[in-house]
């Protein structure tokens, strides 16, 4: 009886393991009680990549109440020209033309960490390298041949992929025959800065954490409020179970 | 006051309904942990349906408009995002409920005579509850949404034939699109909680009716007092209200916890591939359910064309033997020849998606049989041998392990020295033969006497 209760309880908790093939993420520390730099993320959000993506669920104000940026503020150095504080955050760039230049309209980032998580934002934006042969003259080992360019090169500078190559071996049965083939593949191993940026990768690293503890904000805002009302009504939950217990125990009294 | 309710009284059965069904409803004074859960699906089914009127507020069921719609409740709506959370947890906290209550009825014989449609009711509400599941999750319109909507239509077109005609008539378009939403819409908020505000209705009625099982699964009407009452009854009001009010705390607290602090569950309440828009051009790299549905959607995929044609040689096999060795007259044996022919003709007609899909159906449809399947004298698992109880601890894993397997590739080994599909085909063995094989091994077991009086401390 014990055995079963608990094996369905098991049941219950999320299942952890996850066994995908997909490039190696780097853990992201996110605290969304470090409104610095949540302010600093939302300084390279609205510079960088608001001029594609948009964020189009969120509005300029409502992130300004959330980290602390009064309106005035707001309207000073986040704005562009034209937007009213209270509008959502729409990219410059018309996304017509946008598809025009890319070859597809930048996403809407506003749940991007949700959709991808903030270990995966925050190895993208740490894994662009130079690659002649794309299109953009930028490729990335998170999101393999990407559109995006990379423009915060600036910032981290060029970096080179150094690749290794595996041995890959098949046995297939071809005719009742075994059949033994042996190809090559190309794996990622590590990047080699060719050029430095105008930042050391310490303090690029430290503004991408900047940039994903804001993107994980952006993608809900209301776990800022939830959390802090979760523990009220936890606390207000079990002083009522108390109450609740006395209450049965009193009524039940009577029952033999 | 009181001639306030006499008043009504004269118009309305007031004192009546309250007296009947509360006041001097006696329901048996042992029970334990599992018989919460009747009253806290009930408590669910109400949230749900009024944070679903808050929601319909401002959803708009238009494929352009309803995923930005849902991230309007979700940033802009004041306490938007608490109505969602409650309305999304609340989703799977219905079928944790349900499918604890389903397995309280296993444990203590709640299914049987003279219970059976108490139970059918209840397996009504199950199929109901799923699908009004199903259409709601297509409405936040992302892309998970999306194409677990075009897989789960996409089954019907596995019915020779009619098939095809029948999707696209579901569907309302070749594809699921804007008529689709709209019409899943019209289902997830009118139709389908009507038809489970009625059965829930009727599940009550008739359960007040026969009066409540226990987990000793005795009649407590059989031994009633001198001024009859049942000598093991209490009134339900207000001894079972107050016990109740504790219950529905402790679930309204690992609620509230799951929806302050983890309402996706890591993506298992809420999927990862759902933050973005149904996107017809992109497909999610592994298209799962949601996790009440894993075991079902394990099934379907458990039925390889090997699988079936396995399966169902065994059962024409076991059938024709039937046939010969019955010792019920000439009727059964040309019936039981007809199915083994039909089962035949099927093997070699259809294909194995279908049988896939007719393996899914009948894995919901034993249950409403399972009140006829169980031959055993007693009914409680306290008095019921070790087959029974075997039996039931080896369905209750194979029920878990098909939902966990049902989130994984076929083509992967998650569990041990077995490939995915074939685990769940070992289990999906063990599912049906729970039920095909209860009229036997419930029959031999050895049960122990059941007491007169209920057991209580």
């Amino acid at each position: 009886m014990k055995k079963i209760l608990l094996s369905l309880l098991l049941a219950l908790l999320p299942v952890v393991a996850h066994a995908d093939e997909g490039p190696k993420l780097d853990h992201v520390r996110i605290d969304l009680s470090d409104r610095a730099s949540l302010q600093r993320g939302a300084r390279i959000f609205v510079n960088y990549c608001l001029s594609c993506h948009s964020a189009a669920y969120l509005r300029y104000n409502r992130m300004g109440h959330d980290l602390g940026i009064s309106n005035q503020l707001v309207k000073q150095d986040l704005l562009f020209a034209g937007d009213k504080v209270g509008d959502r955050m729409q990219a410059v760039m018309p996304a017509v033309e946008a598809k025009k230049w890319f070859g597809v309209a930048p996403p809407d980032l506003t749940l991007e960490a949700r959709y991808r998580g903030t270990d995966w934002i925050y190895t993208y934006m740490r894994s662009f390298y130079r690659d002649p042969k794309s299109f953009s003259g930028w490729n990335n080992t998170v999101f393999p041949h990407v559109a995006m360019p990379f423009v915060l090169y600036g910032w981290q500078g060029e970096q080179r992929a150094v690749f290794s190559t595996r041995k890959l071996v098949s046995h297939t049965v071809e005719n009742g025959k075994p059949v033994t083939e042996v190809s090559e593949e190309k794996v990622f191993d590590h990047f080699v800065l060719a050029k430095p940026g105008t930042m050391t990768p310490k303090q690029y690293d430290q503004s991408m954490r900047d940039l994903v503890n804001f993107m994980a904000y952006m993608a809900e805002p209301a776990k800022l409020e939830r959390i802090r009302v979760g523990i009220y009504v936890l606390i207000f939950l079990a002083v009522f179970l108390v109450l609740a217990i006395l209450l049965k125990k009193e009524y039940w009294k009577d029952v033999h | 006051m009181e001639k306030l309710i006499a008043w009504i009284d004269d118009r309305f059965p007031l004192t009546k309904v309250w007296n009947e069904h509360l006041a001097q409803y006696y329901a048996p004074k042992n029970f334990n942990f599992w018989y919460y859960f009747g009253s806290l699906a009930l408590l669910v089914l109400v949230n749900q349906i009024v944070t679903g009127i808050f929601l319909t507020m401002n959803y708009k069921p238009d494929a352009a408009l309803a995923f930005g719609s849902v991230q309007y409740i979700m940033y802009d709506v004041s306490w938007g995002w608490l109505i969602r959370y409650m309305h999304s947890v609340g989703a799977s906290m219905f079928f944790v409920i349900v499918y604890l209550h389903m397995f309280r009825g296993l444990l203590y014989g709640s299914h049987r005579q003279p219970r059976e449609l108490i139970w059918i009711f209840g397996a009504l509400i199950f199929v109901a509850l799923m699908a009004e599941a199903f259409m709601g999750y297509l409405l936040p319109w992302g892309n998970m949404s999306y194409w677990g909507a075009q897989v789960i239509i996409s089954l019907f077109t596995a019915i020779p034939y009619v098939g095809n005609g029948l999707a696209r008539w579901v569907r309302g378009d070749f594809v699921v699109s804007d008529a689709t939403l709209n019409r899943f819409f019209a289902f997830h908020v009118i139709a389908l909680p009507l038809v489970l505000v009625a059965l829930v209705f009727v599940h009550l009625v008739a359960l007040h009716k026969v009066g409540s099982n226990n987990p000793d699964g005795i009649e407590i009407k059989k031994k009633k007092g001198s001024n009859g009452i049942p000598l093991d009854g209490i009134p339900f009001h207000p001894y079972y209200t107050v016990k109740d009010i504790v219950g529905v705390t402790v679930f309204l607290m690992v609620f509230a916890a799951i929806i302050f602090f983890a309402p996706s569950m890591g993506g298992k309440f809420l999927e990862h591939d759902n933050f973005i828009p149904a996107n017809i051009l992109s497909t999610p790299l592994d298209i799962v359910p949601l996790w009440y549905f894993t075991p079902f959607y394990s099934m379907l995929r458990a039925s390889t064309t090997d699988f079936t044609h396995g399966m169902l040689a065994v059962s024409t096999v076991l059938v024709a033997g039937l046939a010969f060795f019955t010792r019920k007259g000439a009727m059964a044996k040309v019936a039981s020849v007809i199915i083994a022919a039909v089962l035949v003709l099927g093997m070699f007609t259809l294909e194995a998606k279908l049988w896939g899909v007719i393996m899914m159906g009948s894995s919901i449809v034993l249950i409403f049989f399972l009140p006829w399947l169980d031959r055993s004298p007693v009914k409680s698992i306290r008095y019921r041998g070790a087959l029974y109880k075997g039996a039931l601890t080896v369905f209750v894993i194979s029920f878990i392990l098909l939902g966990y397997l049902g989130t994984k590739s076929p083509d992967a080994v998650s569990l041990f020295l077995f490939k995915n599909v074939l685990w769940a085909q070992i289990f999906t063995l063990v599912y049906l033969g729970f039920f095909v094989l209860m009229p036997w091994y419930t029959k031999i077991d050895k049960t122990k006497p059941v007491p007169e009086r209920v057991t209580f401390k």
